[in-house]
């Protein structure tokens, strides 16, 4: 294959398939914003470090502003548009609402992806598991412990009291 | 953001990547890409042409052989901690990568991009001198194995230079090995880094201290013999926002002995 500038990519984002072509620099979190009107997926700092922006690829959470749209070629990527169905939140999407898991909600999209990955991988994690599991996302509101809480009461595991 | 206009191309075998490499002046292999995409974007790497290693699973191998690890360069941390060989024959390995940065960052960035990019503040240059692994380059001359000894060359400089694919990093199977570091926040930047290997005397590699890993040898895990060999090193450590150098030197001595000391409750 040359080198070259633009590129026509084919993704399976949320179940449905598509086929677009895009510049080689377009980072996948445009891709998904801009191109496919998957806002969802925030962009928060845009260097790496903030985590509203996570996705998960092919089973795998990353960070779509460090990933080049090119890079996804071939993948299936799940947004936070793709948890609830028909409108169903998931478990976890309503354990955030019923423990307060976000003020200003700009992380929760990321939050949610990074969350629903460690559980598919830890099924019944601990507190600590869970704050390892949502390290690299940042929220500014809540402290982190509602969240931990959220994630905690979604894998079916008692909220500890913070009394 | 928007980055500037780059070619990229994503080959499908090792040959056909050194071939682009070398066809275009300006292209620069991508392989995780949690620090060049970054770099990027701040225009402090502005590569003409990116060569995706994606595709090239075959440098995601981890074997042994012979009681030598053999990494591929393409192995994500992810894929390291939770890999059989490398807990079974170097486990500090896996150890370390599970302290860099966060989940999304441990999925795609990868062994070969930590060490190529030779940024003083990783965590695995000063970890690859200690252990004195061996890089295996292949180039347009064909392939080589370069100590780590002289696989570091400068900030942001390996002996991996333009035209060159790191390939694997072999490394000799043992235990008693111990990571310390003085970090910004759990899991952070590294300010200061030590790793401690016993397997052949005592030997700590240094990061953040100069710009390549300083390598230092004891006479023994004694905490003043580790303390007067990190002192007569002669560290000229650099100044930041951080730490001063005065204070990166006293913090070598610090990290050093914890991590030598570590090592020894290991082995």
């Amino acid at each position: 294959m040359e080198p070259q500038t633009r590129l026509t990519i084919t993704v399976e984002v949320n179940g449905t398939s598509h086929e677009h072509e895009v510049e080689t620099r377009r980072l996948l979190i445009h891709f998904l914003r801009d191109d496919l009107d998957l806002t969802g997926s925030h962009v928060g700092c845009d260097t790496g470090n903030c985590g509203a922006c996570s996705v998960i690829i092919d089973g795998t959470l990353v960070k779509s502003c460090m990933l080049l749209a090119v890079q996804a070629d071939g993948s299936k990527i799940e947004t936070v548009e793709g948890l609830a169905v028909d409108g169903e939140l998931t478990q976890l999407q309503q354990s955030f609402s019923d423990h307060h898991a976000l003020q200003c909600g700009y992380c929760t999209p990321g939050m949610l992806m990074s969350a629903t990955a460690l559980l598919r991988q830890t099924p019944k994690p601990t507190p600590d598991e869970i704050k390892k599991g949502i390290q690299g996302n940042i929220c500014r509101c809540t402290g982190y412990w509602n969240i931990v809480d959220a994630v905690t009461a979604a894998s079916g595991q008692e909220v500890q009291s913070h009394e | 953001m928007l980055l500037r206009e780059v070619e990229y191309a994503r080959p499908s075998s090792v040959e056909e990547a050194l071939a682009l490499l070398a066809a275009n002046d300006g292209a620069r292999a991508l392989a995780g890409g949690q620090t060049l995409v970054n770099v990027m974007k701040a225009r402090a790497a502005s590569p003409d042409v990116l060569v995706d290693l994606g595709k090239l699973d075959s440098l995601r191998a981890i074997s042994v052989v012979g009681g030598t690890l053999e990494i591929g360069a393409m192995a994500t941390y992810s894929q390291i901690m939770a890999s059989s060989e490398v807990e079974v024959s170097r486990p500090i390995i896996a150890e370390v990568c599970a302290l860099i940065a966060d989940v999304q960052v441990r999925n795609r960035g990868t062994i070969g991009g930590n060490v190529c990019s030779n940024d003083p503040t990783n965590h695995l240059p000063p970890l690859m001198a200690a252990l004195d692994a061996q890089m295996v380059i292949v180039g347009p001359d064909g392939e080589r194995v370069v100590p780590s000894a002289d696989f570091f060359i400068g900030v942001y400089m390996t002996a991996a230079g333009p035209g060159d694919l790191l390939l694997s990093i072999r490394i000799p199977a043992g235990s008693g090995d111990a990571f310390e570091a003085i970090t910004l926040g759990a899991d952070g930047t590294c300010i200061v880094s030590a790793a401690a290997s016993l397997r052949d005397g005592v030997r700590i590699g240094l990061g953040c201290v100069d710009a390549v890993p300083v390598v230092v040898t004891a006479a023994s895990t004694d905490e003043d013999v580790v303390r007067e060999a990190v002192r007569t090193a002669g560290l000229e450590p650099p100044s930041d926002v951080h730490a001063s150098s005065d204070y990166r030197r006293h913090l070598a001595e610090v990290v050093a002995v914890r991590a030598v000391q570590k090592a020894s409750g290991r082995s």
